[in-house]
């Protein structure tokens, strides 16, 4: 008889509550989204239940919506790597992600704050590498919106290439301060970067000294053809929106499928979907619980706000607990709303489905919204939810999730105490961290530093 | 002896950049030098500055390395970031990082320091730099962006960033935040707004993701190294950093500050002038020569300071100190101590004492923020409807 098989590891992140309609504002439990101690509350607590890291998301622009300011969601954060770098003042050992994006930052810029929050946090730093282009967005920094669409991941990838070969161009053990000879570093250790490429040219000795991770690990949240291939080719991990059981076992698949042709093995890619969860003492309170939540996500102006993205029209003449509007979408305005990702599809066909959904069930427009909105996420008792968590990962639709919470900051709260213990107890979970950086806990190798690596890579061809 | 207490208190600040002002101080004993990036040294550092109730750390940085002419020392933090993480550990007193403009954006200016300020309660200060090609050719061609530009260009460029980043600062009025059940909205949008900012080298929209910073406009920390920063410094400063090596050089730059500050629509009071005060402290003047000795042995040619320069006990220069205050020559001083380690805590240990006993410096922190302790106002909205 073999022995069983050692369970796959679950790996855990908590991400603070976003400026969206899963965040609800308006329960009597909702603190601040701009209080250091909203952060530091969830950070403490998700240290406290060994989460691999805390995660924060971005958004360079506030949304519009009909020509103004959306003002019915969660509106207004602080920025993410100076969040990141005081919470390393307030955990020890729990990874700090934050998201930043390509398109409207310069590598030399990039490179050295990154480095910075890894060494602050003594190698818990990460990036989640977001591409937003948009001019809308661009309306905020002097570039404007100067990229093309297509060209979003190949800025990107070029930012990469620059940003490691910054990370690389001091050597682990450049910093000798010897104070008898007078040497600070080596001699030798701080090499120039030239770089002259399409989107950059940069030349010079860098700033800051390597991490302690080498290179902070490197997240990917794009999910077109050009995100996934980007992510296979670079990222350490995948942020994906595919959290279901077979639509991420079909992701799972596809993205580590397309590994081997980088030369990359399948653990060096990790897939953590996005997802919610919702605990009750029985699988009937937890479902009542979650209705309640989308019930307070979706009040009536924001499904009325959601069906006025599609029908590009003012429809607030309409009552949300009535039924959907018989007149049809207006095509040509679909840029009624700006700040988020928009819908591809031709608004036609998605409301002629919608107004046959509704009237089938005897829906509402709010009812609709609700529905067509809902995400999943795992709703049950702690039980439940625990095995259910164990499966995706266990039968690989996941390496893991990024949980995100309805509420700040205490939302994941009854995970972290009840959902956690019993993933422990199955042997997914750590009951401890066992080493002190990120890429210790996600179980990624430390980049060689380039001495090494191209001496290694002469090796391969000789 | 006790002095008559003065109405204007005196205002202290330390650089706490790379082992201390000498470039040969991470060589000299207990200088931690292995420790030199350890976010802990800095934490130290901060406790000991806050003991002795300062006004502020300032942080130097660059995007170049150090110059090989002046030190063998080599390497920088982002000082926005070392600031964000000394933070959640301090309190009273200012946390002011220097972020170059020529560079970086100002709307991510904006956000990096208002969070500064939201995650240390009012504490952040900016210390605006630039790079021009006469002082640091190097830094643009780093990011190939474009080439090198000149003092009077960069300073140019400063001041329509600092005008773009103060505008975002105010593009959340203090009660935009209303979470209004009764019509389910979060903000009341009338009170956010475009910044509109449609300038020589920046389009900047608004209005920022981040909401007013709890000082309103966090202080803005100018140093005075040329008539184009001169004028910079008159216009948007709330601090400024002067060099003078005589008090009577200090009190004409100090009076023309002013001057030129009421010229352009401004309080003189608004300002708070501090000069830098380089030190090397000992308990007697010869240990404090032999120290210099030493760090002048190490780095094998004499320290060159541009500024007031102290070698000698806590007490002369506590007595200097009060003699440029007394006559209005500064509002105070930016100590850059040769060796972090060494003189820093003579300032605090010897110097703050003898100065409270004359007092011309504060016990206890004013309040909370950095303001409270500059004693400045928290500013008007420039968007805020006038009541
Ligand atoms: C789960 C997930 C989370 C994301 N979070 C952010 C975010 O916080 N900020 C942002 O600007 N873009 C975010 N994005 C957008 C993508 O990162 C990406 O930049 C955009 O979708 C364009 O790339 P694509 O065409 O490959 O999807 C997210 C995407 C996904 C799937």
């Amino acid at each position: 008889m073999s022995t069983p098989a050692p369970r796959k590891q679950i790996h855990l992140g908590a991400h603070f509550p976003g400026v969206n309609n899963t965040t609800v504002w308006s329960d009597p439990r909702s603190g601040s989204q701009i209080d250091f101690a909203s952060f530091e509350h969830l950070a403490r607590r998700a240290e406290a239940a060994r989460f691999d890291f805390f995660f924060l998301a971005e958004g360079l622009r506030l949304r519009e919506h009909k020509g103004q300011l959306h003002d019915l969601d969660v509106v207004g954060r602080p920025d993410t790597l100076p969040v990141l770098a005081a919470l390393a003042a307030v955990t020890d050992r729990l990874g700090l992600a934050g998201t930043i994006n390509t398109t409207f930052n310069e590598p030399w810029e990039l490179a050295r704050q990154f480095a910075t929050l890894d060494i602050l946090s003594g190698g818990r730093a990460a990036w989640n590498l977001v591409t937003s282009s948009d001019a809308f967005t661009g309306a905020n920094f002097r570039r404007g919106g100067f990229l093309p669409y297509e060209q979003r991941y190949e800025r990107a990838a070029e930012l990469v290439q620059v940003v490691r070969a910054l990370w690389d161009s001091w050597d682990d053990d450049a910093v000798v301060a010897h104070a008898r000879t007078g040497q600070f570093v080596r001699p030798g250790s701080i090499r120039e970067v030239r770089h002259d490429g399409a989107h950059f040219q940069v030349r010079g000795e860098f700033t800051t000294p390597r991490g302690p991770q080498g290179h902070p690990v490197l997240f990917q949240a794009g999910d077109s053809a050009d995100g996934r291939d980007f992510a296979t080719a670079t990222a350490d991990v995948v942020f994906s929106a595919h959290s279901t059981f077979e639509a991420g076992q079909a992701f799972f698949a596809d993205v580590k499928g397309r590994l081997a042709a980088h030369r990359r093995t399948p653990d060096q890619l990790l897939i953590l979907p996005a997802t919610t969860v919702v605990l009750g003492a029985t699988a009937q309170e937890a479902a009542e619980r979650s209705h309640h939540i989308r019930l307070q996500q979706v009040p009536g102006p924001t499904a009325i706000a959601f069906l006025e993205q599609v029908w590009g029209r003012d429809l607030t003449d309409h009552d949300p607990e009535g039924p959907l509007p018989r007149i049809d979408p207006d095509v040509e305005n679909l840029d009624i709303t700006r700040g988020r990702v928009r819908h591809v599809k031709d608004p036609r066909t998605i409301a002629a489905a919608w107004r046959e959904q509704a009237d089938a069930n005897g829906w509402s427009i709010r009812q609709l919204v609700i529905e067509v909105t809902s995400r999943g996420g795992f709703v049950g008792t702690p039980t439940q939810v625990a095995d259910a968590i164990d499966r995706h990962v266990q039968e690989d639709a996941s390496d893991g999730f990024i949980l995100v919470p309805h509420l700040t900051p205490t939302g994941l709260d009854d995970v972290f105490d009840q959902v956690v213990p019993l993933l422990q107890e199955r042997g997914s979970f750590r009951t401890e961290y066992t080493g002190p950086t990120l890429r210790h806990h996600l179980g990624l190798a430390r980049p060689a530093p380039r001495a090494t690596r191209s001496h290694a890579d002469r090796a391969l061809v000789g | 002896m006790a002095r008559p207490t003065s109405p204007r208190p005196l205002h202290l600040g330390v650089d706490l950049s790379d082992a201390g002002a000498h470039p040969a101080a991470w060589r000299t004993h207990g200088s931690q030098a292995q420790r030199l990036f350890d976010a802990e040294r800095l934490q130290q550092l901060v406790d000991t500055a806050q003991r002795g109730t300062l006004d502020l750390v300032v942080i130097d940085d660059s995007f170049s390395l150090q110059p090989t002419r002046t030190t063998t020392l080599r390497g920088r933090l982002d000082a926005a970031l070392v600031a964000a993480r000394l933070a959640p550990r301090s309190r009273g007193i200012g946390l002011v990082p220097t972020v170059a403009t020529t560079h970086t954006e100002p709307f991510h200016v904006s956000k990096a320091i208002a969070t500064i300020d939201h995650v240390s309660g009012g504490r952040a200060g900016w210390q605006l730099g630039w790079s021009a090609d006469d002082d640091d050719a190097r830094d643009t061609a780093h990011f190939g962006r474009r080439p090198a530009v000149s003092e009077a260009a960069a300073v140019a460029e400063a001041e329509e960033a600092v005008r773009a980043v103060a505008a975002l600062w105010d593009s959340w009025e203090d009660d935009a935040e209303i979470r209004d059940e009764a019509t389910h909205r979060f903000v009341d949008r009338s009170k956010l707004h475009y910044v509109e900012h449609d300038g020589v080298h920046f389009a900047v929209k608004g209005p920022s993701i981040t909401p007013r910073p709890p000082q309103g406009r966090p202080p803005v920390v100018v140093r005075v190294r040329s008539d184009e920063s001169f004028g910079l410094a008159a216009r948007h400063a709330d601090v400024v950093r002067i060099s003078a090596t005589t008090r009577d050089e200090a009190l004409d730059l100090r009076l023309r500050l002013r001057a030129a500050a009421v010229a352009a629509g401004r309080e003189p009071g608004d300002l708070r002038v501090l000069a830098d005060a380089f030190a090397v402290t000992g308990p007697d003047e010869a240990s404090a020569r032999a120290r210099l000795d030493l760090l002048t042995e190490l780095d094998g040619v004499r320290w060159d300071t541009d500024s007031l320069t102290h070698v000698g006990t806590a007490r002369k220069l506590t007595d200097t100190f009060l003699d440029w205050w007394e006559i209005g020559a500064v509002d105070g001083f930016v100590v850059r101590p040769s060796s972090l380690h060494t003189d820093l805590d003579a300032l605090v240990d010897g110097v703050v004492p003898m100065l409270r006993t004359a007092r011309a410096f504060r016990e206890h922190y004013a309040g909370p923020t950095l303001r409270d302790q500059l004693g400045l106002a928290r500013p008007a909205n420039r968007f805020a409807a006038i009541a």
